[in-house]
């Protein structure tokens, strides 16, 4: 039965390919994401927002110091980790436009403190609490994140 | 003891965190932003890291809800509110732009500074400057409310 046999053939390709996609990848990535935030909240009690625990470690006044930064530690581990497991730093493509770059990082720092949180404490951890307040933060800096992107484009500013 | 294993457990999930973002690949800012451009070349990566990351966090917040307190700590501390102000939208449209800009937010951006590359300690550094900027600001806002409170008494 060639007919069959090319079927499950290609059907093995189909697979293989779709285990090779880094859709799948980014996956298991996220779902690791979320047992960090799942572990932070049931041993220490507290949402893992990113922007909240980079100030709260800015703070000498903040009795949860050590533990931010011992979290903003363990974020700059991470990669190194990955390094060691998978014999290749993640592969990363930055902008050279650094004047742009340092803009965007003040709106970064500026907007997810007032705003109360980023993608990690709105996104993942909000969106999973279904709190409005969340909803409404990660609704708005998505749409002004396209909105950013596509104007970019527009006017040729990379 | 108890203030060990909670430095011990914030370093253990800062590294997961850190883990799963260099292996869902959102430490590259270019599948940021490829995944904010959908009228151009779209990248539909950072739907399935936020698919998977809620997914589990949701299964985490399911079962602290049947704890009565955290592992390490007497309670849990979440956040309460639930009404959408001004505030809290102006602040996330600013982050998009900036988000939009760069590629990069708080999570990335810190875990990035390990390769080692310079854009990254640039934007780090400006982002702290801001996050410092926002909390003084914020501080400021409160201590003018509290004198005009008593302006008026």
């Amino acid at each position: 039965m060639p007919g069959l046999l090319s079927c499950r053939a290609n059907l093995e390709t189909l697979m293989a390919s779709l285990i090779s996609q880094t859709y799948l990848q980014s996956l298991a990535g996220g779902a690791l994401i979320g047992l960090a935030s799942a572990l932070y909240l049931l041993l220490d009690g507290r949402v893992a927002g990113v922007s909240g625990i980079l100030s709260g470690s800015l703070r000498a006044s903040d009795e949860n110091q050590s533990r931010n930064i011992a979290f903003v530690l363990g974020l700059v581990l991470g990669p190194v980790l990955y390094r060691l497991g998978f014999g290749a730093w993640p592969v990363v493509h930055i902008g050279a436009n650094l004047r742009l770059l340092a803009l965007a990082g003040l709106f970064v720092g500026f907007g997810t403190c007032l705003g109360c949180g980023c993608t990690s404490g709105h996104g993942v951890c909000g969106l999973a609490r279904l709190s409005p307040r969340s909803i409404a933060a990660v609704v708005t800096f998505l749409i002004a994140g396209i909105i950013t992107v596509a104007s970019m484009n527009a006017l040729g500013v990379a | 003891m108890t203030a060990s294993a909670r430095i011990l457990a914030a370093l253990v999930a800062g590294a997961i965190f850190g883990f799963g973002l260099s292996l869902s690949g959102m430490l590259d800012p270019a599948r940021v932003r490829g995944f904010l451009d959908i009228a151009g070349d779209f990248d539909p990566s950072l739907a399935f890291v936020l698919a998977g990351a809620v997914a589990v966090s949701s299964f985490g917040y399911l079962i602290s809800r049947r704890l009565q307190r955290p592992a390490l700590d007497c309670a849990f501390h979440l956040p309460t509110r639930k009404d959408v102000d001004l505030r809290l939208v102006t602040g996330a449209a600013i982050f998009g732009v900036g988000w939009g800009i760069s590629g990069l937010c708080p999570g990335p951006a810190i875990a990035s500074l390990a390769l080692g590359l310079v854009p990254t300690f640039v934007f780090a550094a400006m982002m702290l400057l801001g996050i410092v900027i926002s909390d003084n600001w914020r501080k400021a806002a409160r201590l003018g409310a509290r004198q005009d409170a008593d302006a008026q008494v």
